[in-house]
Formats: structure tokens, sequence, C-alpha cells
């Protein structure tokens, strides 16, 4: 995981990005991520241990959910592991604690990632792929924005995946 | 072909034209537009254009070692890969998976392969059921239709459309309408079908060598679904997706989306290492947690040959496997935009490509069907995101369907057809192959041959025998040629000349069009040039584009000997047809020894590109007729020669001479070269010009510009209102 220093710029740019994309994003203090979430958090919802140092989520929302838990959750929050500033996507990466399932079913998906981890390219965000997939075998989703469709005679957002997406950056 | 059969392919065109031409054209080009928008905020396109080139060519070259690398490392990953030799293999054994794994329903992700080798026919037949989630295959499933798109299955049919299929198939409780209630209805049953889904198929944007990894480029999140609920999947792709490493993905990750829809990026890029390391969805046990890293996961990657390992050791057609399948070669054509994939497009493939992909998989009868779609005005080259000269191709495989063609009834034409092809391309196209022969004779007899051949009973008889629409007015010969004309001249040449010139005299402007002949060398002697006109045989455009490689190639040689002394005494190639530009800039490569083409293709350059050099190195650009006030000119390039990048001379010398010049976004004018005449195609390309048509009408202009011969013939035929070339407004006047 990249662990560089962020310089300013490069969150700017990041926020840019998902702005154009209709994602709201936030840079909060590690203490300010639990009232962040839960500020965020519409109806029930579950999520993924997040791995950031004095971050922590809410009790309102449930890790290691049932399949029922799943299904009746308006909102799953689940960590990423990378950010890319041009393109304004998130690196989603599946998980054994369901980090896949939990980021795809619900309408509002909210990611939470580190501001170090945000690199400023596609290139460099494949540097990181080639040898952390080549050596885990593990999976990742290049998230960018809700899902969407423009099969049904105009953009729609919200297909078969999330219908919002809200970013919260640890600084 | 005969004239019955060019008049039900007239027929066809126009039925599909009328159902689903107008959706068709609005969703192209709006991908085209966005194509353009999205690339253009990419400051190292080129480069990236150039890596995914090389990694594709790289791949394809080591096809083999690569493949068994796949092999390894899926196997390490706990995965199975199976090669299968052609369709109907490949569908065995996907039958056999869902056998062995009970399976009732397979929840499928958008796969054009998986079309290919019709492998939903196959399992329905076996009793599985299949369900298509990307929503618009599930709408062609639902409609039993096929794609009229490689990336937007069902651009044809639009909102309205969509709403009465539900509405007949469901009786929904509430009537559905905008696409927000459409997308949400079909969200909601799709949901329900992937919950209890046995196997989930996918196919493959890109296979990586390395580590095994499926990248999937995808938006709405059904590939992530079909991957994640059930815990068999099973992925299909063509061997030629493999590349060998996962920065590899890089390039094609910034390229595809942008190239294909216009999208910078789509929501999703997935990186699948499968059977991948999270747990699966068991939504039939409510109390399940969602936990683990999927041990009872299964993977099959199926890596279909189908011919394509034939063409990779086809010289012509090996390019073809670098494509990815963005589709920005069908977008920013402009008959796809017309007609879409169902005139344009063969069993499973559709726009440019197509031609390479069903000639080599399904065979040269399939692609003889549309292949006749391209004009070679190669607006898709410079768009394909891995530079695949997909008009080259097209020719070579219409070079293939002539060779087993039929001869019979040749003799109607012989001696207006002397061209050097061995078998037979058909009446029609040989006789627009032997354009120049048929030149020179109507301009020997001129203007009989121009009163003639407009009369009703001639324009009867040619549309009867070889397929001339009789609606289009045919060009009219001048009884004097561009080259006679040039020796009748007593002008003296300048005594010191800056520079020297050979003006190319084109079969078009030698002629037909002499006036922009003249016109030409009027302005390059004001520039203080010095001008030769000598007699040259025609380029081997005309032919080349009926598909009759070897008539061009003699072509190519003839006009290489003739100029080859003019060159070698210094003097510069001055052509004022943009499509020969092309041609001896371009195609020669392939048709001239290398020093030939050199020597033509280095001393080449177009008319306006050479006038603006002349003037950028000091010549008085006041020797140039200027407008006369204010006045607008509604421009419109050629073709080919945007894709050369020679259009900017043309609007920048205009405007240098004192027009306000308006340009278009039309990709081509619908006339290019012989399709506008041809019987079949004629209202096609009317329909086509319509969309310039409309474009120029809209700008209102004083003067109408155009470029190449086809476009001005075919804004003409539209507007009923002769256009200039470029060089008759910038000439001084005689
Ligand atoms: S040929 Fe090029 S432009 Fe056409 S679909 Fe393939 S990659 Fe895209």
């Amino acid at each position: 995981m990249a662990t560089q220093r962020t310089e300013p710029a490069r969150y700017d740019r990041f926020e840019r990005t998902l702005e154009e994309y209709g994602v709201g994003v936030r840079r909060v203090r590690p203490a300010a991520v639990r009232e962040t979430i839960e500020s965020l958090r519409v109806g029930s919802a579950v999520g993924t241990p997040l791995d950031i140092e004095g971050a922590a989520l809410p009790e309102s929302v449930t890790t290691g959910p049932t399949t029922a838990e799943l299904e009746a959750a308006e909102t799953g929050v689940t960590s990423a592991s990378l950010a890319i500033a041009e393109y304004g996507s998130v690196v989603l990466r599946a998980t054994a604690e369901g980090s896949e399932p939990i980021s795809l079913f619900n309408d509002r998906h909210v990611v939470v990632l580190r501001e170090g981890d945000i690199v400023p390219d596609m290139a460099s965000a494949f540097e990181w792929f080639g040898e952390e997939l080549r050596e885990t075998r593990d999976s990742a989703i290049i998230a960018t924005g809700p899902s969407a469709t423009a099969d049904m005679g105009a953009l729609v957002q919200g297909a078969h995946g999330p219908k919002e997406v809200e970013v919260i950056v640890v600084s | 072909m005969s004239g019955k059969s060019r008049g039900s392919q007239a027929e066809r065109i126009r039925d599909v034209m009328d159902a689903e031409g107008d959706a068709v054209a609005t969703n192209t080009r709006g991908f085209n537009a966005g194509r353009y928008e999205s690339v253009g905020k990419l400051d190292d396109y080129e480069a990236l254009k150039d890596r995914a080139r090389e990694i594709k060519e790289d791949a394809i070259e080591r096809l083999p070692e690569l493949i068994d690398d796949v092999a390894e490392a899926v196997e390490e990953n706990g995965g199975t890969v199976y090669i299968a030799d052609d369709a109907a293999d490949a569908n065995r054994y996907i039958a056999s998976v869902c056998e062995s794994e009970d399976a009732d329903r397979l929840v499928k992700s958008k796969s054009m392969t998986s079309e290919e080798i019709e492998i939903n026919e196959h399992l329905e037949r076996e009793g599985v059921d299949v369900v298509e989630t990307d929503l618009g295959e599930w709408v062609l499933q639902l409609a039993e239709e096929a794609p009229s798109h490689i990336v937007a299955p069902a651009i044809h049919k639009s909102r309205a459309e969509i709403a009465k299929l539900f509405e007949e198939r469901f009786d929904p409780d509430e009537e559905l309408e905008s696409a927000e209630e459409l997308t949400m209805f079909a969200r909601e049953r799709l949901g329900e079908l992937v919950r209890d889904a046995d196997v989930g198929m996918t196919g493959a944007n890109f296979v990586t060598a390395d580590s095994g990894t499926i990248a999937l480029v995808t938006s709405e999140g059904n590939a992530r679904k079909s991957v994640t609920v059930p815990d068999t999947q099973i992925a299909v792709a063509g061997v030629e997706k493999i590349v060998p490493q996962i920065e590899d993905l890089h390039p094609f990750v910034e390229l595809i989306g942008r190239s294909g829809t216009g999208q910078d990026i789509t929501s999703y890029v997935s990186l699948f290492t499968p059977p991948i390391n999270s747990p699966s969805v068991d939504f039939e046990d409510t109390d399940a947690v969602i936990e683990g890293t999927g041990e009872d996961r299964e993977f099959h990657l199926v890596l279909i040959d189908n011919g394509r390992m034939a063409m990779r050791e086809d010289e012509d057609l090996r390019e073809t496997l670098y494509c990815i399948r963005c589709s920005a070669c069908s977008n920013t054509c402009a008959n796809f935009q017309s007609v879409g994939g169902h005139v344009f497009g063969g069993e499973t493939y559709s726009g440019g490509i197509a031609t390479g992909w069903e000639a080599g998989i399904s065979g040269l009868d399939t692609a003889a069907e549309f292949n006749d779609q391209c004009t070679g005005c190669s607006r898709c080259v410079e768009a394909c995101p891995v530079g695949i000269d997909i008009p080259w191709i097209n020719t070579v495989v219409r070079d293939r369907i002539n060779d087993r063609t039929d001869v019979d009834a040749e003799f109607l034409v012989e001696g207006l057809t002397p061209d050097t092809e061995r078998s037979g391309p058909g009446i029609q196209k040989r006789l627009f192959g032997n354009f120049e022969t048929l030149a020179k004779l109507g301009s020997a007899v001129a203007p009989v041959s121009n009163w003639v051949a407009n009369t009703p009973p001639a324009a009867r008889a040619l549309e009867a025998v070889a397929g001339v629409d009789r609606r289009r007015p045919l060009p009219s010969f001048s009884r004097r040629t561009f080259v006679e004309w040039f020796e009748s001249r007593d002008a003296v040449p300048p005594a010191d000349p800056d520079r020297k010139v050979v003006v190319y005299p084109d079969i078009y402007t030698n002629y037909m069009d002499v006036e922009r002949g003249k016109a030409a060398v009027r302005a390059l002697e004001a520039l203080g040039v010095e001008v030769l006109v000598p007699p040259a045989s025609g380029s081997g455009r005309a032919p080349l584009s009926q598909g009759m490689i070897d008539t061009a190639r003699h072509k190519a040689e003839t006009v290489s000997e003739e100029l080859e002394p003019y060159l070698e005494a210094g003097y510069d190639l001055v052509v004022i047809e943009p499509s020969d530009v092309a041609m001896f800039t371009g195609e020669y490569e392939r048709l001239l020894p290398e020093a030939a083409f050199e020597s033509v293709a280095e001393n080449t350059y177009e008319i306006l590109e050479y006038v603006y050099g002349l003037v950028s190195n000091g010549a008085d650009v006041d020797r140039l007729r200027h407008a006369d006030g204010e006045t607008t000119v509604a421009y419109h390039s050629h073709c080919q020669q945007r894709t050369m990048d020679l259009a900017a001379y043309s609007r920048t010398m205009l405007e240098r001479c004192g027009y306000d010049v308006e340009t278009n976004d039309v990709e081509c004018c619908g006339m290019a070269g012989s399709f506008g005449y041809k019987s079949q195609f004629y209202e096609q390309s009317m329909d086509v010009g319509e969309n310039l048509a409309g474009q120029i009408r809209e700008a209102d202009a004083d003067v109408i510009a155009a470029s190449g011969t086809s476009c001005l013939d075919q804004i003409d035929d539209l507007l009923e209102e002769k256009p200039k070339h470029v060089i008759e407004l910038l000439a001084p006047a005689e």
C-alpha cells in the first residue's frame, strides 16, 4: 500500500474530479470518521472493519453481516486501498470480510480511505496493481462514481450497483 | 450481383434505416462527439495509443507462449483453463460444467465472444436458464433481437420501444415511462434472477498471463454481481485477449472508455483474479454470515480459438486480433451512423473491423454480406486506440471476395474494363474500378457522352446492367483535359522560380473538373512556382476501392515510373484530390517497393498544404484572391484529408484570404467515391449526406467549399448548389 505523503494538490485534484461525477467527498481527522459515517448513513448499514489508525465505524454499522442483513441494508461502508486523483477513482479490494458484496448491493456506498493512499494517476495505480495482484492473486475494482447505464434511453445512475457514492478521506 | 438482388438489398437498408436509423444516429454521433472530447483531455493520447499497439503486437507475436502462461497462472490460483478449438467445442465444455454443477440458471454479463459461440442457445437446449444481466443485452434477449453495436447492443431501440416491450412481457402494475423507471424495473427483476443463480458467466476485456487476472470494463455492476454471487464462475474469452502482465492493462484502461462511448473511464474496471478471494453470497440461507476467502469457489477460463490462430498466420487479417472492441470504428463511421450494426455487421460483430472478425471466424460469405459498407474513408484509423488499418482489412477481404465471384456477363463491358484482375469482382465493381478508362472515353466524345449518359434510356441501362443509380446525376466529362489545356497554353514559366512543381492530373481533375486544375496552376504560378502538368496514369484509388488490388498495384507502379524522373529532378508533387494524396502517402506503402514509395510519399503535398507552405516561407499572400468584403464560407473537408491532418491548411488559407470559415463535424459526405452511385446504397448515401446538408444549411454561408471530388458532387446533389474547391476561391482570376 502506498504510504508516501500526499502533496496537498493531489487531494484537491481528487476532490475536483469526484465532484464532476457528483460524488460527495470530505477530508476529516481519524477521530471524526465515526461521526462522519454516521451522518452519511441512510437506513441500516453494513460494513467491513476499517484498518485506519484512530478511525472506527459507528455502532450502527454491522460488520460480518448475514445475507439477510446485507439485503436489508441501504448503506454499505468499506475502505478503499487506493485512490486515483486524476480519475476520481477508488480501488476496492475484494476481502474475506465481504468488501465486494458490501460495496455493491446497497444503494449508498460510503468509502473510507487514507489521504496518503491517493496516487496521482492511472500509471501509478497500475504499478501498485502489478506488484500487489501478482503477489497476492487478489481481486480489486477500480470504481469511479456510482453504477450507471444508458441502455434505457438516457443516462441513469444506479443500475445494478450503488446509486450514490460518498467518500471520506482520512488525513 | 444482379439488379434484382441490388434492389432487395436497397430495400432492406431502407427498412432498417426507417426502423432504427434515428436511434442509431443519435447514439453513435453522441458517442463519437464524446470520444473527441474525452481523448482531447489526455496529454499523452498518442503515446498511450502507441503503447497499446506495442503491447498487442507483442502479445499476438508471443501468443502460444502466453496461452501456456495463463494456463499455469490460473491453475496456480485454483481455476481450470480449457482451450476450445471452435464454438461447438466451447459450448460442449461449458454445458458440461453446468451439468456437473447441476445448474438451473446461469447469469451472464455482456460478452461478444459468448454471442459468437451462441452459448445461450446451446445451454437453453440443455435445459439451463440463461439470463443476460446487462440491461441492453437483457432487452434484446426479451425482444429476441441481435445486438446492433458491439458495446451498446440495444442502441437501435428507443426508450418508448423498451417501455412497450416491458409492458407486453411483464404487464407491470405501474406504467413505466422514464429511463429511470425502466432501469429500476430491470434492476429489480434481474436482481431476483441473480440471487439464486448457480453459475456466473462473464467475458473478458483482457486476461493477464502473469497472474490469471480477468479485466472487465463495465458500468452497471452486473458483471460484479454475476461473479460475486454464484460460487461457480466461467469466463469466455478469445485467445487474443491475453496480455503479458498486469501493468500492460494501464494504457487500455485509459483508452477504452474514451474511445468507445466517450467516457473517461467506466464506473467499474474489475480486475478479478478468479476463483476470487471473496465470500460467495447464498441468498437462500438468510442466516449465513458473509465472510471467508471463497474456498467454495470454482473457476473455468474458456479460451476460444475459433479461427483466431489461423488469423494470426494471415498477414492481412492478423491486425484484427489487436482489436479491443471499443466501438470507435463504428461510432466514427458515417455509414454506420446511418444504418447501425444490423446492416453494417455480420453474424456477431459490427462496424468497420467486423469485416476482419467475420472473415476470420465465419468466413468470406458472411463478410461479403456487409463488406461494401466500408468506403475506405479512413476516419476510423485515427480513432482506433490500437491503430488498426481497418480500411485495408476491408480492401483485402473485398479482394478475396472478388476472387471467388463468377465472371459471367463480363463480356458486356469488355474494353471498358482493362483491369488485371484474374477473376471477377462483378460488373459493378469493375465499372467503377476502371473509371479511368471510362473517363478517358467520356472525355474524348464529350459533350455527346454527357448528353447521352444522362438521358433516361442510358441511365436505365446503366442501372440495370451495372447498378449505377439512375437518380444520381452522372459526372460530366470535359472535352479538353487538364493536361491538354496545360500543353496548349503559351504561358512563359517564371524566370527564376523559387520551386518547381508537378501538379498531378488526377482522373477527376483531368477529365471532369478541369477548372480546379487550372486554378491550382494559376495560384502556384502567382506565388512564384514553376509548374508542369505532365500526362500521368490514374493513382489506382478507383480500383483499390473496389478491392481490385492487383489493378491498383499496376497503376501505382505506372504512376511511380511516370513521375520518378520529375522527382529526381527536384520537382515537388502537388495533388489536388485528397484521396490521391492518401494513396501516395499511405496505401502506396503496401503497393510499391520501399524506395519507390518513399520517393513519391516524401515529395507529395496536398495543394493547400503546399500553398500554405509557400506563404509561410515568404511568398506574397496578396497574390491570391481575397474575399470580397465580409464573406462566410461553409467548408467541408474531405474524410481522408482530415485523417491525414491536412484540413487545417485549407481552413487557414481561407481565413488568411479574408473568409469567415464555418466547418462541420460530419465524418464523411456519404458519396465516398462510387458508394453513392451504386443503386443498392443510393438512399443510404443520401441519408448520410443529409447530415452534412443540414449543417451546411445551418451555417447559411455566402459560399460553399469542399476539397474532394466526391464531396463536391454530393453537396451539389443534396443542395443543388455547386460548391467550389478551395483553390478555385483563392486562385487569382484568369
Ligand atoms: S478496430 Fe480499433 S476502433 Fe474498432 S473496435 Fe477494434 S479497437 Fe476499437
